[in-house]
């Protein structure tokens, strides 16, 4: 579900959301819903980018706070950031992001591996870096932004 | 195989109703051995077991099935009696299937070798005794090893053929070994051979015949072909009759003598041996010619069986989320409607809510099925085990109608089965024992099942041994888990409650049946991890009784909500004792660790807020609210800011993102909407 083939055109839709100044994609087929923020309930005991859970029509779905994945400096939730909810084979996880801008199609041999300087998160959560005329998408793996939370802390009790 | 896969689900199902119906009815056979209707039972679930199979292609069910219904078929029509004999190998055909069933849901082909049970089954449809082998079930396994490439001459005999042979040989009857050669231009080849088989079913009993029966039916073999018969007529009347068939070429009979029989056997083994197939599924078809009476006998299918369909529990799962959707927005209606005060608007309102209740009873009631699914496999257990353990045991079951969520449905069975085990094993003594005790010889175990309050209790009686005062203690002392000066305070009951504590095992020798090192204390965590409670009530030498108390449902439960610091907790009632507001100054500290003086209990305190990361404020207040829980006899007092109040809610996992929270059990949906999370009391305490 990650990546997807698209025989001819050899595009791909991706959504496009912004973290701090960069704009980053993932692609459409993994997206779900993109929500506007709803009230969010405190898990305790998890890392701190793990914002808690939310009842999304009646599932019971955790909530990830991006900039704080991806140690980048906090923000409160405010009319613009988004929830933009993934299905993962295994799990259902939704990404709170500054805006979610647009959905655009972009051409995939125009993803090109991610360049030495691109920003300050971590490389491993990036799979690379598409052009699109004058914008910068930053692509995401989210196989490694989600990696399952297992006892984190505490275990000492 | 045909493309089967879409029924297989279906077929997996109603193999095991039909396996379960079948062990039912023979048991219950068992006791009635005159009721014939019950048979016909039996009968019913193996045919059509035996259609469905067939038509998924899984042929050894099928074909064992079909010797099943022989026997069956025989019983029904009064040609063989009903005998623990007899019942013992119908019962061993129904765990083969049972066996090949679940391999078959386990991916697997289905496929297992039963010629020995086949032939067993062959045999006494055809009405022999088992005289020899007074202990079959034990007898067979045995052979099964050693019998699959045994073969004998021109037909394959294996050893329990042989055996079979010996037997008629003593008394009296012929065995023959008959070779048929047809004329090359013979053309209704079918009908000769049934022609002779009829024949040879006059004489005696056709026990084999190479090829196989069905083989020789399709045609399926050149001009020749060879039967083992078992008569008490001669050689020379029964080729004169064979020689009348017409289209016959020539009848060759040799008479089977014991010598030949041992004889034939190294020689034989180096020839290639046919596939062994006994013939007497030819004998069945023929029953209904012979018996006039049969046709009649055929069940009328149907009549007390309800009407019902399956539907798949994730969908009941989905109309469940659904259905709790609709509850939080009823809930949004309540109170703009309030706001409004539009009459007719508070009146659409209330309608609703009515009817939202009503549908919330049905979805809930959807998903309880009655606990007999789970009791329905402990005659069969209880039967056998008491056969292994040379006791005499009746089982009782009252109230397997009592419903509970297939949530716990599914996970009591287990420990039911070790309680059962360990009644049978450790409880009922031996039929001596009973009698010099002045007990009747056959020890009684009851198994109730009864709804009270929002439980559901399951309860186990024996009136066996009961729980031997000194010798738990003196077990629990030398394994450490009391000391001598606790052991003399302690109440019965309590010293009856040691044997649920882990590393206990009273059996002073280990036993198949239970004393495996596990002991009970797995029975008591399984329990326990269900939000139920295991209790024993024993008298020496009148019996005991465990009572195990359960959720009525795993989705539905009931909670205490609790406030801290502006957020809301759930904690699940079954862990609470009671809740109560303490005096700041009545905190005692014991090695750093808070401590109350519950009733005459030192209880620990834990701060929910620290263990939930929550600011602590700085100055606490005069009173404190504590609720006590409980992890089995353990208690601990959990500090919150406030309780809510109790209500009845759905669990929700955290998805597997969440894979495990310390504390945290699940979540639920308020009706507000806003998620609450479930507090977790066994990881609190110690």
């Amino acid at each position: 579900m990650t990546t997807q083939e698209i025989v001819d055109s050899k595009e791909m839709k991706v959504i496009v959301f912004q973290l701090m100044d960069k704009e980053y994609a993932i692609s459409i087929d993994v997206v779900t819903t993109i929500e506007k923020v709803l009230s969010i309930t405190r898990v305790p005991n998890t890392p701190d980018y793990v914002k808690g859970v939310i009842n999304l029509r009646g599932v019971v779905t955790p909530i990830v706070d991006l900039r704080q994945r991806f140690g980048l400096p906090e923000k409160e939730m405010d009319d613009n950031s988004r929830i933009i909810i993934v299905t993962t084979e295994e799990f259902d996880v939704g990404l709170v992001v500054d805006m979610a801008n647009d959905v655009i199609d972009i051409r995939e041999d125009s993803i090109e591996p991610q360049p030495e300087v691109v920003g300050t998160i971590e490389s491993e959560f990036i799979s690379g870096v598409a052009k699109v005329e004058r914008r910068l998408l930053v692509m995401l793996n989210l196989e490694k932004v989600l990696q399952p939370i297992k006892r984190v802390s505490n275990d000492e009790r | 195989m045909m493309d089967t896969n879409q029924y297989l689900d279906m077929f997996l199902d109603e193999s095991k109703e039909h396996l379960q119906s079948c062990t039912e009815h023979l048991l219950e056979l068992e006791q009635n051995p005159e009721d014939l209707a019950i048979v016909n039972e039996v009968f019913r679930s193996a045919h059509t077991l035996k259609g469905m199979s067939a038509t998924m292609g899984y042929e050894d069910i099928a074909d064992l099935t079909h010797k099943m219904e022989n026997v069956l078929d025989a019983i029904r029509n009064e040609q063989i009696g009903v005998s623990t004999e007899i019942l013992d190998v119908v019962f061993e055909s129904v765990d083969h299937l049972e066996e090949m069933v679940m391999d078959i849901e386990e991916g697997g082909t289905g496929q297992k070798d039963v010629t020995t049970l086949v032939d067993t089954l062959n045999r006494l449809a055809s009405g022999e005794e088992l005289v020899a082998e007074p202990k079959t079930s034990a007898a067979r396994p045995t052979q099964a090893a050693i019998t699959p490439t045994a073969s004998a001459g021109s037909v394959a005999l294996d050893d329990f053929e042989k055996t079979v042979i010996e037997q008629s040989l003593e008394q009296n009857f012929n065995a023959y070994e008959i070779t048929i050669e047809l004329r090359d231009d013979c053309i209704l080849k079918a009908a000769r051979v049934f022609m002779l088989f009829e024949i040879f079913e006059q004489a005696g009993e056709v026990i084999k015949s190479s090829p196989h029966v069905e083989q020789l039916e399709s045609e399926d073999f050149d001009t020749t072909f060879h039967v083992i018969l078992l008569t008490e007529e001669a050689a020379d009347a029964l080729q004169g009759k064979a020689m009348k068939v017409s289209e016959v070429e020539q009848v060759t009979i040799t008479a089977i003598t014991r010598e030949t029989l041992g004889a034939s056997e190294e020689e034989e083994a180096a020839e290639k041996a046919p596939k062994q197939e006994t013939v007497t599924p030819k004998a069945q078809k023929q029953a209904p010619v012979k018996k006039e009476d049969t046709p009649k006998k055929r069940r009328s299918t149907g009549g007390n069986s309800n009407k019902t369909i399956r539907v798949n529990i994730e969908r009941l799962d989905v109309l469940m989320n659904l259905f709790e959707e609709l509850v939080i927005d009823r809930g949004r209606l309540q109170s703009i409607a309030s706001e409004l005060h539009n009459q007719e608007l508070n009146e659409t309102v209330e309608r609703m809510t009515r009817v939202s209740g009503d549908l919330q009873n049905i979805i809930l009631n959807m998903r309880m099925i009655p606990v007999e699914t789970v009791f329905n496999r402990f005659p069969k257990m209880v039967r056998q085990l008491a056969r292994d353990l040379d006791k005499k045991v009746n089982l009782e079951i009252i109230g397997a109608e009592t419903e509970l969520d297939r949530t716990v449905i599914d996970e009591i069975g287990d420990p039911l089965v070790h309680l059962i085990r360990n009644a049978l094993d450790h409880g009922i003594e031996t039929p001596a024992e009973r009698v010099a005790k002045g007990k009747s010889e056959t020890g009684t175990i009851t198994l109730r099942a009864y709804h009270s309050g929002n439980h559901v209790f399951i309860e186990l009686e024996d009136d066996g041994a009961g729980v031997n005062r000194e010798r738990v203690l003196g077990k629990a002392i030398e394994r450490g888990i009391v000391t001598e000066e606790v052991a003399a305070t302690l109440t019965d009951k309590q010293v009856a409650e040691l044997i649920l504590a882990s590393g206990f095992s009273t059996a002073e020798a280990v036993t198949d049946v239970s004393g495996r090192g596990v002991g009970l204390d797995v029975v008591k965590s399984t329990i326990e991890s269900l939000g139920g409670y295991i209790s024993i009530d024993s008298k020496e030498g009148q019996g005991s009784l465990f009572q195990v108390q359960l959720p009525l449902t795993l989705s539905i439960i009931s909670v205490m909500l609790v406030e801290l610091d502006k957020e809301i907790y759930a904690i699940p009632l079954s862990s609470i004792i009671e809740t109560a507001i303490i005096q700041s100054s009545d905190i005692l500290n014991a090695h750093n660790q808070k401590v109350i003086d519950f009733r005459g209990n030192i209880v620990p305190l834990v701060d929910l807020k620290e263990i939930f990361e929550m600011e602590q404020n700085e100055e606490q207040g005069e009173f404190q609210s504590v609720v006590i829980v409980r992890k089995g006899e353990k208690l601990a007092g959990l500090v919150v800011d406030s309780f809510i109040g109790q209500q009845e809610i759905v669990l929700k996992s955290l998805g597997n993102y969440l894979q495990s929270v310390f504390a945290i059990s699940g979540a639920t949906i308020l009706g507000n909407g806003q998620v609450a999370l479930i507090v977790e009391c066994n990881s609190l305490i110690k």
